[in-house]
């Protein structure tokens, strides 16, 4: 259903120049769901905005529901593919009301019963009819995220890219929306691809799962090895530790695994 | 270690709407001393809300009344706008929600913390640009050079939270803020920019709210922890202790975390008892 063959992403020139996406390839099937992992600034949204047709000049190709699709999208292929950005607030236009951002894709793509389909939109993430006629900054940061899902799922795209989707919402919203994507993926076969740095929300939806490091994919694993701790490469390693969180010691503060350079913090008293 | 450095006594906060007003705080208290106080809770339950009220950085048309509301002998809410601004930064700083759209869009990451040095510590040009180097590679940025002359929307979600973390710790506030400042960072970077939190409030003394819906995190991290539900504190305990939370949304809470290699098909949801909107005491 997605398939990426060598997908190479740089900005910038010169000194400045930085290869965001190396040589990335993978392959979701249909009706799967598969994870993205890794290292803050590795990549992992670059690679999701290159797949929603966001970076113009992204090497490599992308095929999506078994076509190749180019730098310019058709309508149909931006109504198979819907993504949910990391900054809702980024992605939601400022002075559009909740309705109007959710009418307006129903406008463009004409499916009509706007009305019907917006309250089920809400209702869906766990907003109220209270919420709808606010703009952006008159909610809270889960409210917004919670928006920007409605978004992408008001179209019913088979292909959903999801980029830290619950990160802002409290764990029990998180579980209503987790089960809502299993069940939108169980009943209409949806694909999906997830971004998180929550290994446990991560392997709570996705069976495969690819471990990026600066630009490139060093490991594809499964939830399965991730949860029995057998992974290959050592990034995966660190992070598997990471993930353990905090030791605090008795009255030692924390321990982290690489001990932070205390002298940049001196300068500045 | 109780020297209290913020007091907040039934704090109220009451958006007007065009139809009817919101109360997104209905009478909050807590202290702040040199700890690390974590506030978990309900999406929408007023943390955000509470944190911007001591920053006065709440939208103009917001009602904000409190029996108390005092930043050391600071009385929060006599203050007009050009008193917060002599606040903010120096005696308490808050990073936002959202770093990247928090941020200048038109001034480049590097030189908006360099600014910040400047304003707070009547630095020269030179001296604001190095500390905000040091402070970039502070908070682990790989190539803090690279960052420091990006604008906001060509850094990543983490190295955006890693930059406003560092503009608010250049002027070395008393109290900082941290509305989810760790969300977009990988597990390994995250525990190493809280170490640099940790650093602060045990070796200067600084107080740190920290705002989170990690609840692992906050657990291992804070001293106390904060547990919100529509506009209230609806229970307060040790960290260490989150796990043997009472009140029932809490036992929500901790029921519907996903746990790695205990996979279930659904997740518990919580069922929302409209009691809990009443006044009752959890301690
Ligand atoms: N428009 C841009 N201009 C310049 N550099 C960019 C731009 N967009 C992204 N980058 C760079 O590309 C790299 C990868 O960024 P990306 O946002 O894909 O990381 P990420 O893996 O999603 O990280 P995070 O987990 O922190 O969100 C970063 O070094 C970033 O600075
Ligand atoms: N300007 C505003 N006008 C009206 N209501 C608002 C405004 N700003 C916030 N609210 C409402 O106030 C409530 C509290 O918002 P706040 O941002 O403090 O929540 P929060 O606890 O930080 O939630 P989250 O965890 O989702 O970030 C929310 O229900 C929100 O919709
Ligand atoms: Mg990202
Ligand atoms: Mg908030």
């Amino acid at each position: 259903m997605i398939a990426l063959q060598k997908v190479g992403v740089s900005f910038g020139t010169g000194a400045t120049r930085i290869d965001a996406v190396r040589d990335v390839s993978f392959v979701v099937d249909a009706g799967e769901s598969f994870g993205l992992v890794g290292e803050s600034g590795s990549g992992k949204s670059t690679v999701l905005r290159a797949i929603a047709g966001l970076i113009a000049h992204a090497r490599g190709d992308i095929a999506l529901a078994g076509k190749p699709v180019g730098r310019r999208r058709s309508k149909a292929d931006r109504k198979l593919v819907q993504m949910v950005f990391q900054d809702p607030y980024g992605s939601l236009h400022p002075e559009h009301t909740v309705d109007q951002i959710l009418v307006d894709p129903i406008a463009i793509h004409r499916l009509g019963d706007a009305g019907r389909r917006v309250a089920r939109a809400l209702a869906e993430v766990g907003l109220g009819p209270e919420h709808r006629f606010r703009y952006p900054h008159q909610l809270s940061g889960g409210q917004r995220q919670r928006v920007a899902i409605a978004r992408a799922l008001i179209l019913e795209p088979r292909i959903l890219l999801l980029d830290e989707p619950t990160s802002a919402l409290d764990v029990s919203v998180q579980a209503e929306i987790l089960n809502l994507l299993t069940r939108l993926r169980r009943e209409h076969g949806l694909t999906m691809l997830m971004v998180s740095h929550d290994l446990a929300v991560i392997a709570h939806l996705c069976e495969r799962i690819a471990v990026m490091s600066h630009g490139a994919i060093v490991e594809q694993t499964t939830a399965e090895r991730l949860a029995t701790s057998t992974v290959d490469h050592p990034y995966t390693q660190e992070l598997l530790r990471s993930n353990k969180g905090f030791r605090r010691e008795e009255g030692e503060g924390l321990c982290p695994s690489t001990p932070a350079k205390a002298d940049p913090l001196q300068s500045i008293t | 270690m109780s020297d209290t450095l913020l007091t907040v006594r039934d704090l109220r906060v009451v958006y007007p709407g065009e139809q009817e007003a919101f109360v997104a705080l209905r009478g909050v208290g807590f202290t702040l001393g040199r700890e690390r106080l974590g506030i978990v809770g309900e999406s929408g339950s007023g943390k955000s809300t509470a944190g911007r009220a001591i920053m006065g950085l709440l939208p103009r048309s917001a009602r904000i009344e409190a029996s108390e509301l005092r930043l050391g002998t600071t009385d929060l809410l006599r203050l007009d706008e050009r008193g917060f601004r002599r606040l903010r930064g120096k005696r308490v700083a808050m990073v936002l929600q959202d770093p990247r759209y928090a941020l200048n869009p038109m001034m480049t990451v590097g030189r908006q913390i360099a600014e910040t040095h400047r304003t707070h510590l009547r630095s020269t040009a030179a001296a604001a640009r190095k500390a905000a180097l040091a402070m970039l590679e502070a908070v682990r940025l790989h190539d803090p050079a690279r960052v420091y002359d990006l604008y906001p929307h060509e850094v990543s979600g983490g190295m955006g939270q890693r930059a406003m973390i560092a503009m608010m710790l250049i002027a070395d506030p008393e109290i900082l803020i941290a509305d989810e400042p760790t969300s977009a960072l990988d597990a390994t970077v995250q525990l190493q920019v809280l170490a640099i939190l940790d650093e602060l409030v045990r070796r200067r003394g600084m107080g740190l709210i920290l705002i989170s819906h990690n609840l692992h995190l906050v657990s291992g991290f804070c001293d106390r922890v904060l547990v919100m539900y529509a506009g209230r504190v609806v229970e307060t305990c040790v960290a260490s202790r989150l796990a043997e939370a009472r009140h029932p949304y809490t036992r929500g809470l901790l029921a519907s975390l996903p746990e790695l290699g205990h996979r279930r098909p659904e997740l518990p949801q919580l069922q929302r008892d409209p009691a809990w909107l009443a006044d009752t005491a959890f301690p």
